[in-house]
């Protein structure tokens, strides 16, 4: 089997065997992704020789002795929302194009640090807005089962490079579901770590108090592994949790519903919902069960008003967080020819440089905070944010974990919903909680749906700093459906 | 400007004040990274991602400014919030890097507090309705135009190491009833604030470099009305003595407005330091919405009670109760003792009688000689280049009789001069009393000879002409001389008793 087609974990294992040498594993991507990029468009910005570089200096460092963990020499790809100090950081906006920041994340610094390779950084919707890369200021990114169709978004070129072999790995945010409905419309594993497990210093922020970064990878385990790597406490980040990341690696390595409690929310399924991913997500209900676990109903009555909540929460706080898009200090300046005024110039260059969706949301985010209006928009829907917290807790005194399916559909055309921003945003309508509560929650291929032969996600949400627990369905899950299909579902997706 | 004369505006109109203070903390680094706060470094060099708001970057507050605020919000007698939370203010400008300010809104660390001042001998009780902390913006400088302002500028700079640094805003209750003490009600609010600031510690309270700047809030009702009238905001008041005459010019401004049947623009105006007036900056009917939020990047701040109660019991000596206890220790008048308070000189005899000096003498040199030398060079008695410790040393040197008065304001101007310490002065000038009596006896004899006339005079009985003979001495001897103990020997040698 090629390079491109192992694992993460297996990677890892041969460079530390040197069986291969991370500038191998890195050529063979680099190699596969000039094949298919023309097609996929899952990068933004790719430099071959900073990547090569990179893996000659991982190379050193182990022939040096260094022990660098499980992922030392894999490469992985970056959405283009984290800052890299040696490729550009652009958010898929104009207003930023060109941007090489000073800094790294701190994701990025810790993935660099345990010796992983950035192969290149990733298409996603301006400043993350958005769930099917269509709102990219650099053009749209191909699932890579059908081109025609959305990868998913925001963080779509994570999932479609990964999907289509051009990357073991990649990062993601999900601030309303970026992770997880991505990596379900394109058969791949995404995870949302618990809000605060994942530091999102140097990340650029769409809606801070939602925006958590995660880890992309075509099976549970890799997932875990990775996202072992770059979690934990940031000094940097005031709100990084101060504990020890959640057993993870552990939990993907030992899948087991035997005994465990799962809930299915009531409130997720029926008019809007595909028939093929609900009967995909059944035959996922039954699996559990016939795996050991106790599957209930529950009912969370809150859960309808997430949508409506967030689309006031996530715009407020980006209302506020684009303000810095300023053309004073970094990235595009418009109208600065010496007659017109700093403020003259501030207009412009934000007139030119965002995108429609982006525009959009700063316009509700500013209005649901305006004097007079803010006690009926930003604060109603911070209560709103507690009562779903409520029914979370409810629902975790009765189960271990909730399921549901991970978006109402499969990928969906590209076009088919760019005129109708309530379409579009409806494919987070199952993601969303999770954010308005920083829950943790994953998403596991479970199988193709019948209509179209798209692949389908299993949503497993878990309470505050039980990521393990999706770790341990999902793996559980994975283990049992891929020796039903006799491999990853990904070998039913059609060659590039 | 026409304006209604101070008197007449005071007779017809009651003043109602408020006074917002902002203080930079003097913390070694910024409020939310770990950028340095040095004063006058060149510009941009105390910069980060995070101050200048680069995308991704994040703040982290500074725990010493937390406990800087708690404690000033203790020294004003404020309760402090069990739990509060950072704010975003949101507005537009190039010298505010995130385009928004992280800033506290309706929940401040402190609250509901007071300052009691003291004008005239008369306790004043200033009510605290907040103190909170935020950061300071950057600053413009804008360059062209003859004002300096933006208006008309050709173009600006921003020098962001401001950027970020510590600021709490402490805010008055409208403050009534001070009537026409009220120029007075605000310098004293403004003074004793600074010097609560220095005794904690917190602050450098320079007003010239910006790290104490203060607004005042001016109105005026028709007396005989219990109804507020539209107030004004006036920035850009950079010493104690401009807060005096910003309150003033306010009064007489709006006075003569109101009495022509005009209308106050609530509106921020800008003091001028040069006119002593105020001019109309922006108006609040273009004024922002600041469209406040919680800000999502910090968590809420939940002091300890331990260790606010602890805080607490560490505050220092209060100023006004330090001067009342040092009034009666040193038994000053309440006279004595504003006019040193008004001098800043009550640290500088503190320290010198702590260094031995009588209180008495400490207070005649400090607002006397230096008082003027100070005036002279147009500097504070604290930057003058002489310690209380060279001064308790002259006062030792007059009470062990080895200068006099003239001697020892020869010896400061020779420290002043950067001669070095007063003993090093003496020794290098020669100016210790002459105690030889051999010495003083060859002077007076000198003297003598040479104005027999005068010495015949006070043989036949006028006494009073000894007064010449003395002076002659002293000049002969330089000023080096007893004069008290040449008189006596000038008497004994004519024979004549007193």
């Amino acid at each position: 089997m090629s390079l491109i087609h192992k694992t993460a974990a297996e990677l890892g294992a041969l460079i530390a065997a040197g069986e291969t040498s991370s500038a191998e594993v890195a050529e063979a991507h680099l190699d596969r992704m000039a094949e298919v990029e023309p097609k996929v468009k899952a990068f933004l910005h790719v430099d071959r020789e900073v990547t090569l570089a990179q893996a000659r200096a991982v190379d050193a460092r182990l022939a040096a002795g260094e022990k660098l963990g499980p992922l030392a020499g894999v490469p992985i790809a970056h959405k283009d929302i984290f800052s890299t100090h040696d490729m550009p950081t652009t958010a898929a906006s104009k207003i930023l194009e060109g941007w090489r920041p000073p800094y790294d994340a701190t994701v990025t610094a810790r993935l660099r640090a345990a010796g992983l390779v950035i192969l290149g950084k990733t298409n996603l919707d301006e400043f993350a807005m958005g769930s099917s890369t269509e709102n990219s200021a650099y053009g749209d990114s191909h699932n890579p089962w059908d081109l025609t169709r959305t990868p998913g978004g925001s963080s779509g070129g994570s999932s479609a490079a990964v999907a289509a072999y051009e990357a073991p790995l990649s990062t993601g945010t999900d601030t309303g579901g970026s992770i997880r409905q991505p990596a379900s419309v394109t058969g791949i594993v995404g995870m949302k770590p618990t809000y605060g497990g994942s530091s999102r210093y140097g990340v650029i922020a769409f809606a801070s108090s939602l925006d958590t970064p995660g880890p992309f990878a075509r099976n549970v385990l890799d997932t875990a592994l990775l996202h072992e790597v770059f979690s934990g406490h940031d000094p940097m980040d005031s709100t990084s949790i101060d504990a020890p990341v959640p057993a993870v690696v552990e939990a993907a390595r030992h899948g087991d519903v035997q005994g465990m409690r799962i809930g299915v929310v009531k409130e997720f399924g029926g008019e809007g919902y595909q028939q093929g991913v609900l009967n995909r997500f059944h035959d996922a209900v039954e699996l559990l069960e016939s795996l050991g676990a106790k599957v209930v109903e529950v009912s969370c009555p809150t859960f309808t008003t997430a949508l409506p909540a967030y689309y006031l929460i996530a715009p407020s706080e980006c209302s506020s967080n684009l303000a810095r898009f300023d053309a004073m200090r970094y990235g595009l300046r418009v109208g600065d020819d010496g007659t017109r005024s700093a403020e003259e110039v501030m207009a412009l260059t934000r007139a030119a440089g965002f995108g429609p969706e982006v525009k959009r949301r700063i316009m509700l985010g500013t209005y649901a905070l305006s004097s007079g209006y803010y006690d009926a928009y930003y604060g109603q829907a911070q209560k709103v944010r507690t009562l779903i917290s409520r029914d979370f807790e409810a629902a975790y005194q009765q189960v271990d974990v909730l399921i549901s399916p991970t978006t109402p559909t499969t990928a969906f055309k590209l076009g088919e919903r760019t005129g109708d921003p309530m379409a579009m945003y409806l494919a987070d309508l199952c993601t969303i909680p999770s954010n308005l509560t920083g829950n943790a929650a994953i998403s596991v291929p479970c199988g193709l749906a019948d209509e179209d032969d798209l692949p389908v996600g299993l949503q497993i949400m878990a309470p505050v700093l039980g990521d393990d627990r999706c770790y341990r369905v999902a793996a559980a899950v994975e283990k049992a459906l891929e020796s039903r299909w006799g491999g990853p579902l990904l070998k039913e997706a059609p060659a590039l | 400007m026409t304006v209604m004369a101070f008197d007449e505006a005071l007779g017809r109109f009651e003043p109602v004040l408020g006074l917002e203070t902002h203080v930079e903390l003097g913390t070694a680094s910024k409020m939310f990274c770990g950028c340095k706060t040095t004063f006058g470094a060149a510009p941009n060099t105390q910069v980060c991602p995070t101050c200048l708001a680069f995308p991704g970057a994040l703040p982290v507050a500074n725990e010493a400014a937390i406990e800087s605020t708690i404690r000033i919000g203790l020294a004003l007698n404020c309760s402090i919030a069990e739990w509060c939370r950072f704010a975003r203010k949101n507005y537009f400008y190039p010298d505010m890097p995130k385009n928004y300010q992280i800033s506290q809104y309706d929940e401040p660390l402190c609250f509901d507090g007071y300052l009691d001042v003291e004008v005239d001998g008369e306790t004043v009780r200033v009510e605290i309705e907040r103190v909170h902390l935020e950061e300071d913006t950057g600053k413009s400088t804008h360059v062209g135009g003859a004002t300096g302002r933006i208006q008309g500028a050709d173009y600006s700079i921003v020098d962001y190491n401001r950027a970020g640094i510590p600021l709490v805003e402490i805010v008055t209750k409208p403050i009534p009833g001070t009537d026409r003490m009220a120029p007075e009600v605000a310098k004293a609010y403004a003074t004793e604030l600074r010097e609560i600031m220095r005794a904690l510690g917190v602050s450098d309270v320079r007003m010239e470099e910006g790290s104490m700047r203060c607004d005042v809030n001016v109105s005026l009702m028709p007396r005989g009305s219990s109804e507020w009238g539209t107030r004004t905001e006036t920035k850009n008041v950079n010493s104690l003595r401009s807060v005096e005459r910003a309150v003033r010019s306010e009064i007489e401004r709006q006075a003569h407005i109101l009495a022509e049947g005009g209308k106050i623009i609530q509106e921020t105006r800008h003091f001028h330091e040069d006119t002593g007036t105020t001019t109309p900056g922006r108006s609040k009917e273009e004024a922002q919405d600041y469209r406040y939020f919680p800000e999502p990047d910090l968590v809420p701040i939940a002091p300890d009670a331990a260790w606010v109660a602890r805080l607490k019991a560490e505050l220092p000596e209060l100023p006004l109760v330090k001067r009342k206890r040092l009034q009666a220790e040193w038994g000053v008048s309440d006279l004595d003792m504003q006019a040193m308070h008004n001098a800043d000189a009550i640290d500088l005899v503190e320290a010198t009688v702590a260094a031995g000096a009588p209180a008495a003498d400490a207070r005649k040199w400090w607002m006397g000689e230096l008082a003027r030398r100070a005036n002279e060079s147009a500097t504070t008695l604290a930057d003058l280049p002489i310690t209380p410790a060279d001064i308790a040393r002259v006062t030792e040197l007059v009470a062990s009789g080895s200068l006099n008065d003239k001697l020892a304001r020869q010896v400061l101007e020779g420290v002043l001069a950067g001669e070095g310490t007063p003993d090093a002065v003496v020794a290098a000038r020669g100016l210790e009393i002459v105690n030889d009596e051999g010495e003083l006896s060859a002077i007076i004899d000198e003297v003598l000879a040479g104005n027999a006339d005068v010495a015949d005079k006070i043989r036949s009985g006028k006494i009073a002409a000894v007064g010449a003979l003395v002076g002659g001495v002293m000049k002969a001897s330089r000023g080096k001389a007893d004069a008290g103990r040449a008189r006596q020997l000038i008497l004994e040698k004519l024979g004549v008793s007193e």
